[in-house]
């Protein structure tokens, strides 16, 4: 069996195997094969040495998440696997991806960042010279606008993940230079209020950014949950704008150009723009609003008994802190305040808890995030009220879960939830 | 050149001396090194120490006017900056029937990928309302010049930035004569390509989701 389909194959199983569900020979099999560290469980760990230290770590072998993902393409997705990962951090090489022109090989010792346009003095940065800037780490999510388009759908189909359904979604430590930094390098100049970005990728991908944003949280980032960037994460560097939707935070950034008026690119017109019912598409529709996920129980979890559950789950907003998180367990009919998680940061992920007692019947579990400027995360019909039933992007509606009596869990926006 | 990732020789020894104290007194260094950093409640850095930060770090160098127009492909709507060069409609066929046809397909419209020719629905634009009405460049793109930036960017998929200006005019006079935007005996060029007005180019409207109670 070659590697691909060995990968593929985990992949398939992975939630299963986290859900404790199913866990083939087969499946030990490959895992050991993979991985460096204690290859088969000891029977008595207490009695034998245990492995000596190595010089880089692995997972145990029981636990392999894999992204989801359909065919292998440049211009194709994978998906966080969400229900799999315990905290808030994504691990790095668990961050989803989304390419439109596949993953460049980028040299980093050639690599230069260029600043021009409406500016006092056009600069190039090498890698070296952005680090050796005054620097900043923060934690935030980044999510395509187009994540949970499988939920904006009155026929959603029930037999789908979180992370399927919402696993363009990542959350990470960032380290950088923030962009205010290096525009005060180069002075930026009278009337400027816009900066294009362009990626050093096979698409010279590239997205116009409000200068209010640069100036104020944007960071040029080397750095990812402890280690370089990964290269599908945009290596050496990448644009980052906390809260603000994936494709405009471009990877691999070679460019800015300062200007007066945005450059109207593939990505600001024909892609990432949201049609209205009143004949209008919403253009520039940067941050993403507040949402939340119940990422257990979900499917394909099957709850084994009735009796004491924590319902979890994740919440973010590209606005600001969430500041209260509820789940209902009978469809929207009640909703009681869940635990939330410190840290609550601004434009980062919260983790959200509440327990309940499982009586063993038919039960529909939802949540919904409110965030510091009072925004509620609607659901499927207001949002389809508000925007039209055809709209694209920011598909930010509640997201319900149906347990059945005999334990499965069904993604429920089929039910019309 | 120091690459800010390796360790200077005097940050080594001082490491190693922090290794060494490390030893003796382990369990204080852990409990140091434990201790988080003052909140101020955005997950950034404390702000402080700006006020210390000379007018330049003096980091970086200047970029040479030859660097960059080698990277300032990028034109808009008002199509400054936009190259020289020209192509007719069917010089852009011929691009097109070689560079572009076999993953667009022979009228733009047969895929296997991006369909790039359409007008239906002629005079709406439906796409809010309802549900996979195909958006092409004649329905959906507001101006013309993003096809010449998007395809000298971007395209032919497998060679990105082969085309020359000349070719990237001419294919982009090809599609926007399938899509019935222009005639047959147009030619596009720096002030041609600029001055077309595309279907939906009165479409796009401002965000004015702005968070707060109400869902838009
Ligand atoms: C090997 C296949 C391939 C070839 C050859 C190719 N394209 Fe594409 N094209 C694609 C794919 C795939 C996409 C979608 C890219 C994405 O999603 O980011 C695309 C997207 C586009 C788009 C944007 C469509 C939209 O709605 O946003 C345009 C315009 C385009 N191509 C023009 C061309 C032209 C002109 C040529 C010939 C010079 C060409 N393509 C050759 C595969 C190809």
């Amino acid at each position: 069996m070659g590697s691909i389909s060995r990968r593929a194959m985990l992949g398939a199983t992975g939630g299963l195997i986290a859900g404790g569900l199913l866990k083939t020979q087969a499946d030990a099999l490959t895992v050991a094969e993979e991985s460096a560290g204690p290859q088969t469980a000891q029977a008595d760990p207490t009695k034998m040495m245990g492995a000596p230290t190595s010089v880089l770590g692995q997972r145990a072998p029981g636990e392999q998440p894999r992204r989801r993902m359909g065919n292998p393409a440049v211009t194709s997705s994978s998906r966080t696997p969400i229900e799999e990962l315990p905290g808030i951090i994504t691990p790095a090489d668990l961050h989803f991806e989304r390419h439109h022109a596949g993953v460049p090989a980028i040299d980093p010792d050639r690599y230069e960042l260029l600043i021009h346009g409406m500016v006092d003095r056009p600069m190039t940065f090498t890698l070296d010279d952005l680090k050796r800037f005054p620097a900043e780490s923060r934690l935030c999510f980044i999510e395509c606008s187009g994540n949970g388009g499988a939920a904006y759908n009155r026929n959603a189909n029930p037999e789908r993940s979180p992370g399927q359904i919402d696993g363009l979604f990542s959350t990470s430590e960032w380290t950088g230079v923030p962009l205010a930094t290096l525009l005060r390098e180069v002075g930026v100049g009278r009337g400027a209020s816009w900066v294009l970005a362009e990626g050093g990728d096979a698409a010279v991908m590239s997205r116009s950014i409000p200068l209010e944003k640069a100036l104020d949280d944007a960071m040029i980032a080397y750095g990812q949950n402890g280690e370089a960037i990964r290269p599908a994460q945009g290596y050496p560097a990448r644009l980052l704008l906390p809260g603000w939707e994936g494709n405009a935070q471009v990877k691999w950034i070679r460019r800015l150009e300062l200007s007066d008026r945005p450059s109207m690119t593939r990505d600001e017109t024909s892609k990432y723009t949201d049609p209205l019912d009143d004949g209008t598409a919403r253009q520039f529709s940067f941050v993403m609003d507040a949402k939340s996920t119940i990422t257990f129980p979900a499917y394909p979890y099957v709850l084994p008994e009735r009796g004491w559950w924590e319902i979890r789950g994740l919440a973010w907003s590209g606005r600001g802190r969430i500041t209260r998180v509820e789940v209902s367990t009978d469809g929207g009919r009640n909703w009681a305040p869940a635990q939330l998680q410190e840290p609550i940061l601004s434009k980062c992920t919260t983790r959200f808890r509440h327990v309940w007692n499982w009586d063993g019947g038919e039960a529909l579990l939802m949540s919904r995030a409110i965030d510091e400027t009072g925004y509620v995360q609607p659901d499927l019909e207001t949002q389809i009220a508000a925007r039209g039933e055809g709209t694209s992007y920011h598909y930010n509606s509640i997201r319900p879960w149906r347990v059945e009596p005999d334990g499965r869990v069904f993604f429920a926006q089929g039910d019309g939830g | 050149m120091i690459r800010l990732g390796q360790s200077h020789p005097a940050e080594e020894s001082k490491l190693r001396r922090f290794a060494l104290v490390g030893l003796l007194v382990g369990t204080t260094l852990v409990t140091y090194g434990c201790m988080p950093d003052t909140p101020n409640g955005e997950g950034g850095t404390i702000a402080s120490g700006t006020a210390e930060w000379p007018s330049s770090f003096s980091i970086g160098r200047d970029a040479t006017a030859a660097e960059i127009a080698l990277l300032d492909i990028d034109f808009g709507p008002d199509g400054a900056g936009a190259p020289a060069g020209s192509g007719s409609v069917a010089e852009g066929k011929a691009v097109y029937n070689v560079q572009c046809v076999g993953c667009h397909g022979l009228t733009g419209q047969e895929g296997p990928n991006a369909a790039l020719v359409g007008r239906e629905p002629r005079d709406g634009f439906p796409f809010g309302e309802t549900r996979g009405i195909r958006k092409t460049i004649g329905n959906y793109w507001p101006y013309a010049t993003t096809i010449f930036d998007y395809v000298n960017r971007a395209m032919p998929m497998t060679f990105p930035g082969s085309l020359t200006a000349d070719e990237v005019y001419a294919v982009a006079a090809y599609i926007l004569f399938l899509n019935e935007i222009i005639p047959e005996d147009a030619v596009m060029n720096a002030q041609t390509l600029p001055a077309v007005v595309m279907p939906a180019r009165d479409r796009f409207v401002p965000d004015n989701r702005v968070g707060g109670p109400q869902v838009r």
